[in-house]
């Protein structure tokens, strides 16, 4: 009854999650350098590459859907699906994030230049690695790195809410910059959307591998 | 009303082969009880050990307890009427070949003594109901061999004898396993009926049959009892790794 043909589809299921982590991650990655440096081709690469990131995430969820009605999978290969089905879906997402996050680094490079009192690039960084753990967590079917993702999901939630808290202030002193400064707070937005999306990501990576539902801080099944 | 099972420390030998060991579960009432494993594990001889039919081979033994509410099965109670209480259903239907629907149901009733005619008809015609049958026989209950049914129809035939007798548990040893889709629908269907009244133990080798019907699955490898939880818990998360590994298909 060993099942070699399902796990290898699995395990091709996996590839494939893989390469669309791969270009949700290069489109944010892209998104962020456009920001840090002013370059509009990064921009322009970022919206070209979201179709590819929305076919992926069909073929992956067909894949998922054929596997679960042939399949009828069990356990951990059950769970595996599911994860990876919700996993696509969170990429999908991030993919979302970096195409507002490059049209707004678009607008802003209409606008004059002006120094905003903010640490965007921190803020990104963070994020980044945030989904970058994730889906090392993923790969390496690891809860406990996923367990570390969710503790740094806070730290982007308050650095968000500092740039929000600084850039309101700006506002109200500088109404001359509030269109650049509304396109920063909506970006910092945007990073704190990836952040949640990373810690979805690691949720599910906990779901997959201990069964444990740790979603919306029910971490007792850990 | 179905009752609960106790066993304790059972265990079973076929001659000097040890088949089940230490088996100690409670089967819930009023419940459908699935048992999986692959050939072989011990989980057919462990049904068997419940209605005292294990020991119809002059080589078997069994040690150990069942009880059934206050009976013990195992301590003074005969076999036959611990057959009373708890009727089997077999992998392929057995209809009495030479027999008609009617009397194939009302065969259990007769060899108990009953001989009252409207008093048969109407636990007849009470058990083919229960074994969803009725609609289907009703014009010739009474003068169609059962044999002449189709698989399915013979499969609840059986259910139906074994229901006449009114048993409190109700033992199913793959069921539907000869069964096809549709037949094998209507069987499910008719567990997950049966256990307002019954508690339902069913031996399957389909998992996803095991997940449909039952709430409690036990699992059997080598003849030991590896695993017994709830069937969502066993089928999304089982708590051993050889259940889990057998369930995803990676030994068997």
């Amino acid at each position: 009854m060993t099942r070699t043909r399902f796990h290898q589809n699995l395990d091709d299921l996996k590839e494939k999650l893989l390469v669309m982590a791969g270009m949700a991650e290069q489109a944010i990655q892209r998104a962020i350098e456009a920001y840090r440096v002013g370059d509009l081709s990064l921009c322009d690469l970022v919206v070209r590459s979201e179709p590819a990131i929305n076919r992926m995430e069909r073929d992956i969820d067909q894949m998922a859907l054929d596997l679960l009605a042939m399949e009828q999978p069990m356990a951990i290969d059950l769970r595996f699906i599911l994860a990876v089905i919700k996993i696509n879906a969170d990429l999908e997402r991030v993919g979302d994030q970096a195409v507002n996050i490059a049209e707004r680094v678009r607008d802003l490079q209409t606008s004059p230049a002006v120094d905003l009192p903010v640490d965007i690039p921190k803020l990104a960084t963070l994020a980044a690695t945030m989904v970058r753990q994730a889906l090392q967590a993923f790969i390496d079917a690891d809860a406990v790195m996923a367990e570390k993702v969710l503790t740094m999901d806070d730290e982007v939630d308050e650095m968000n809410r500092a740039v929000y808290r600084t850039l309101t202030r700006s506002i109200q002193q500088e109404p001359t910059n509030s269109h650049q400064a509304l396109h920063v707070l909506l970006i910092a937005r945007n990073l704190e959307r990836v952040g949640d999306h990373a810690t979805n990501i690691a949720e599910d990576v906990i779901f997959w591998v201990r069964g444990a539902d740790v979603r919306h801080h029910m971490r007792t099944g850990i | 009303m179905g009752a609960a099972i106790e066993v304790r420390d059972l265990n079973a030998w076929y001659g000097s082969t040890h088949t089940l060991h230490d088996i100690s579960l409670t089967i819930p009432a009023n419940r459908a009880t699935a048992l999986i494993g692959p050939s072989g594990c011990g989980k057919s001889t462990f049904v068997r050990c419940l209605n005292r039919m294990h020991e119809t081979n002059p080589i078997a033994r069994v040690t150990g307890s069942v009880r059934l509410g206050e009976l013990d099965l195992y301590k003074g109670a005969a076999p036959v009427a611990v057959r009373r209480r708890v009727g089997m259903v077999f992998q392929r239907p057995n209809p009495f070949p030479t027999m008609s629907i009617y009397d194939n149901v009302a065969s259990g009733l007769r060899l108990g003594g009953l001989r009252n005619r409207r008093k048969t008809d109407e636990i007849v015609e009470r058990s083919l109901r229960r074994a969803a049958l009725w609609e289907e026989v009703k014009d010739a209950w009474k003068s169609k061999s059962g044999t002449s049914l189709s698989g399915g129809q013979q499969q609840r035939l059986c259910i139906a004898r074994a229901l006449a007798i009114d048993p409190e548990v109700l033992l199913m040893d793959e069921p539907a396993s000869a069964l096809d889709p549709i037949s094998t629908a209507k069987i499910e269907d008719l567990i997950f009926e049966l256990k307002a009244d019954y508690t339902i133990v069913i031996v399957t080798h389909n998992m996803q049959q095991a997940a449909r019907v039952a709430e409690v699955t036990g699992f059997f490898l080598n003849g030991y009892l590896v695993e017994f939880d709830a069937t969502t818990k066993i089928f999304t998360n089982p708590s051993d790794k050889r259940t889990e590994d057998y369930i995803t298909g990676r030994f068997g």
